[in-house]
């Protein structure tokens, strides 16, 4: 019965989300690489290194944070920059939340605990596609591909200390997907505006401290845009179709 | 440094990162908010993809950089050109890295 017109099934909508983080990875596996290595040159034991990946799983914030506990800055400071540094994931919870509404609770806490940058902007982009089939399952692989590697990498950073290997160049193998990812969801005029009013906007902003600016920039944007369709009444999807 | 130092921010960081990214997905449901706020989730992939790239061209390593020996600038424009017209990821990292690798 297996027809290649039949929508992928839940392992094959899983493998999707593997294969589209892949490229993702080139810029987070060296990313990870330097965490561990920073974070044994700030004098955090090696267990304890590797949670902050296992448990907050969350690379600006990590190295922040490991840069304060080198200076022994207090622990409350500390949490409460994490906390700032992750705020901007609020954003991408109520963007994915309508498309994760029907799902048990299992599902919501598994991919919440899954939800960095790297995966919402690719399960986002699985998410402008109908929501029929499995894009949860695709979630859960993009997710898990990247858990899996930031794991892997913070020991590689942790074991080699700091012998680093170049990654000046790798590194911009990550704005690159973004590019990649951007470009389909320019889809009309509105959507270019944000996302040019985001792109300057961080570029202004880029200064602040804790990643606020990009917060800011994305909030604003988004503002923008809902005020734009707002002012093209047609558009408005509440509107009854005659 | 103590552990006990080390493991109060571990796990508090831990929670609040797990329940920021809890909030509208299990804590506070999403269709509690007015249209107008639900209507503008779907700008948000578009914007926060430009917010983290447009720094990463223009303001390499921190320092804004607007001239032709920005290489990532250059590389990144070659990239955007690639990914508009083909819209094929892989390709477009490996004309942008390429680019980069030529221009360095």
């Amino acid at each position: 019965m297996m027809r290649s017109a039949q929508p992928p099934g839940p392992w094959r909508e899983f493998l999707h989300g593997v294969r589209d983080q892949l490229p993702i990875l080139m810029g987070v596996i060296p990313f990870g690489i330097i965490f561990g290595a920073l974070a044994r040159s700030a004098g955090i034991p090696v267990l304890e290194s590797q949670a902050f990946s296992l448990l907050i799983f969350a690379g600006s914030s990590q190295f922040i944070a490991a840069g304060l506990v080198g200076e022994g800055v207090p622990a409350l400071v500390v949490v409460f920059t994490i906390l700032l540094v992750n705020i901007r994931h609020l954003l991408y919870s109520a963007s994915l939340a309508p498309h994760l509404a029907r799902l048990n609770l299992r599902w919501k806490i598994a991919l919440s605990w899954l939800l960095t940058d790297e995966a919402f902007v690719v399960a986002a982009a699985r998410y402008r596609r109908p929501d029929e089939g499995y894009p949860h399952w695709y979630f859960l692989g993009t997710g898990l591909t990247l858990w899996g590697s930031w794991q892997t990498s913070t020991f590689t950073g942790i074991s080699l200390g700091s012998i680093l290997p170049g990654t000046s160049l790798l590194d911009f193998a990550l704005p690159l997907t973004f590019l990649a990812l951007l470009i389909p969801t320019l889809a009309d005029r509105t959507t270019l505006i944000v996302a040019l009013s985001g792109g300057v906007l961080a570029l202004l902003l880029a200064s602040l401290p804790f990643k606020l600016g990009l917060l800011i920039a994305v909030l604003v944007s988004v503002g923008l845009g809902v005020w734009i369709e707002s002012r093209q009444p047609d558009s408005s999807p509440g509107r009854g179709a005659t | 440094m103590s552990l006990m130092y080390l493991w109060a921010i571990i796990l508090g960081g831990m929670i609040v990162t797990y329940l920021i990214r809890l909030t509208f997905i299990v804590l506070i449901p999403v269709d509690r908010f007015p249209q107008r706020f639900r209507r503008g989730l779907r700008f948000v992939p578009s914007a926060v993809l430009a917010a983290l790239i447009a720094p990463e061209l223009l303001r390499p390593g921190g320092v804004w950089d607007l001239s032709l020996g920005n290489e990532r600038l250059l590389a990144g424009s070659l990239a955007m050109l690639i990914a508009w017209r083909t819209k094929n990821t892989w390709l477009t990292i490996l004309v942008g890295m390429m680019a980069l690798w030529l221009f360095a």
